[in-house]
């Protein structure tokens, strides 16, 4: 393998470890404050592609006003699966809130399918995105530059909000001692909606980026990389943002190296997240970044 | 200040309280005294809405607080160190300070309350930037009863706040409730440690299974024989 051609499967490997990272910290930050996996999160991902296909396509609204719009949609769709199938049921036995997470997940699927169809569409990418440059002998589209890029800066952001805001402070809380929390004063119902939002929000800017890249959207096309980012935080260790953004790498440079280097192995692609999985929890079962939570009485 | 009417407190069909009344004067500090499981923490868990109780009814100069969420107490200037002091281990000493003052917006009278809890409590301000949970046992106490008046509470509930500190400290942290008195917050304090919460109360309650047994004003209550035999640790007739 030439050093080129290396560096374009980096390259790629890096974007696709974006765009997992992104769609990852939802899953972490959703179980930092509630201890549930949400389900639904690959379909949100999901959701957020349609919107972006629905105001580019059907109503013509210019991509730079379109995609913020679908950031604050996805948002709005996150925080209304937590009205509607967490919320009620917080009290209730975790089984049931599992339950309920699968079937929120299911009727976003399902709810696609019917209202907008099972063929998939194409993805409405601008082409200032998806244009190809020369970088020496290889061809690469500017997107791939663009990814990393998008996502460092979110994760500043996200990061800045979480360590230096109130709000950030508030999540922090809601997340180690929800009873404390409320007699400090913070409203925790908001607290854990803002949570969703925020993780649909990242969804959603991974989603858009993720319909660049591969411009063809379709119901079910949140199942696998929903469950990829799933393994990817719990690899990470759940709960940990900077292990779910690590997870996120992992899988995505993987991914791509395994296909680079083994291309008998393409077919098992998919099933390489699930192998890193197990190895990594039998070395270390809280994740790489997880630890055990101890308590001092 | 805060009134409590024939409380009923129930777990399951369990009953922790059993009817209590009791009644916070401004200004006072107010003990209530018990054996382990007499549903002393019951008590202060209901009045800031983490429990809701069977029948019975809370005041909180006139207004109904069992209408009110918990996160709206705080904003009533009603406060709590819960038991087990429950700070929040991940974020720093000044943090944990900080969200004590959540409801607030005068940053200008937050840093005077935070030089105020410093003047406390000054190891919490060499350790402002370490994690509260690399903290010692007394040392996280501090912080929750510092946390605590950071929201500048009216009414400051303390659950065992002596619980499971050397001597020393427990003499320390008394002084510090007194002093905290002094500047005009009314104390409702629960303690196992009776002689020392009677010695710091204008008034007592003894609760036994979920009643109030025995009220009375601290002094009268530490000369009480009953009390001497059940929670002072001394014999009847030893007097
Ligand atoms: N969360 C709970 N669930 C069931 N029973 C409880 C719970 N909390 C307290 N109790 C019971 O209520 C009674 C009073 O407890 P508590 O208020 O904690 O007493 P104290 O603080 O005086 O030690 C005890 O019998 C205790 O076992
Ligand atoms: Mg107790």
């Amino acid at each position: 393998m030439t050093l080129d051609l290396f560096l374009q499967h980096l390259s790629n490997g890096i974007s696709l470890g974006s765009l997992y990272a992104l769609i990852a910290i939802g899953y972490t930050m959703v179980y930092g404050v509630l201890r549930l996996i949400n389900f639904a999160h690959g379909d949100i991902f999901m959701m957020a592609t349609y919107f972006a296909f629905f105001g580019i396509v059907t109503f013509r609204i210019p991509w730079f006003i379109t995609f913020p719009l679908v950031l604050v949609l996805t948002a709005a769709l996150g925080m209304t699966v937590e009205a509607v199938a967490y919320r009620p049921i917080r009290e209730a036995p975790k089984i049931s809130i599992l339950i309920s997470a699968i079937g929120a997940s299911f009727f976003l699927e399902n709810l696609t399918i019917v209202l907008f169809g099972g063929v998939p569409k194409p993805f409405p990418a601008p082409t200032l995105f998806t244009d190809v440059v020369q970088v020496g002998t290889v061809a690469i589209q500017k997107l791939t530059f663009y990814i990393p890029i998008v996502t460092v800066l979110s994760l500043l952001a996200l990061l800045y909000l979480i360590n230096k805001t109130k709000t950030g402070m508030a999540m922090r809380a809601v997340s180690m001692d929800q009873e404390t929390a409320r007699v400090m004063g913070i409203n925790i119902n908001h607290t854990i909606a803002f949570t969703f939002g925020l993780g649909s929000f990242l969804a959603a800017v991974g989603g858009i980026m993720w319909g660049m890249k591969f411009p063809q959207i379709q119901p079910l096309m949140g199942v696998i990389p929903g469950l990829k980012c799933f393994i990817a935080a719990v690899i990470g260790g759940i709960g940990n943002i900077g292990g779910a953004v690590i997870g996120g790498f992992i899988l995505g440079i993987g991914e791509i190296m395994l296909v680079a280097f083994l291309p008998n192995l393409t077919g098992y692609r998919d099933a390489f997240a699930f192998v890193l999985l197990i190895l990594i929890l039998l070395s270390k079962p809280t994740g790489i970044l997880g630890e055990k939570t101890a308590e001092k009485v | 200040m805060l009134k409590i009417e024939d409380l009923v407190v129930a777990y399951g069909g369990i009953e922790a309280l059993k009817g209590i009344s009791l009644e916070v004067e401004e200004g006072k500090i107010i003990t209530l005294v018990g054996a382990n499981g007499a549903g002393k923490s019951t008590t202060l868990r209901t009045v800031m809405g983490l429990v809701k109780p069977v029948s019975g009814r809370i005041f909180f100069q006139e207004k109904d607080l069992l209408a009110e969420k918990t996160h709206h107490l705080a904003q009533l200037q009603i406060t709590l160190v819960p038991e087990g002091r429950r700070i929040f281990p991940k974020l720093t000493v000044m943090e944990n300070l900080r969200i004590g003052a959540y409801c607030r917006r005068d940053e200008k009278e937050i840093k005077t309350d935070l030089e105020w809890v410093f003047s406390l409590f000054p190891i919490l301000q060499e350790r402002s930037w370490q994690l509260a949970g690399t903290l010692s046992g007394g040392e996280q106490q501090m912080l929750a009863v510092g946390r605590a008046l950071m929201s500048r509470p009216r009414l400051l509930m303390m659950d065992e706040p002596s619980l499971g500190l050397a001597p020393l400290l427990v003499k320390e942290i008394f002084r510090i409730i007194k002093e905290i008195n002094r500047q005009g917050v009314t104390i409702l304090l629960i303690e196992q440690n009776a002689n020392a919460a009677l010695q710091i109360a204008d008034r007592g309650y003894v609760m036994e299974t979920g009643r109030i047994v025995l009220e009375g004003s601290g002094r009268e209550l530490l000369a009480n024989q009953e009390v001497k035999a059940a929670y002072l640790g001394k014999r009847r007739d030893q007097g």
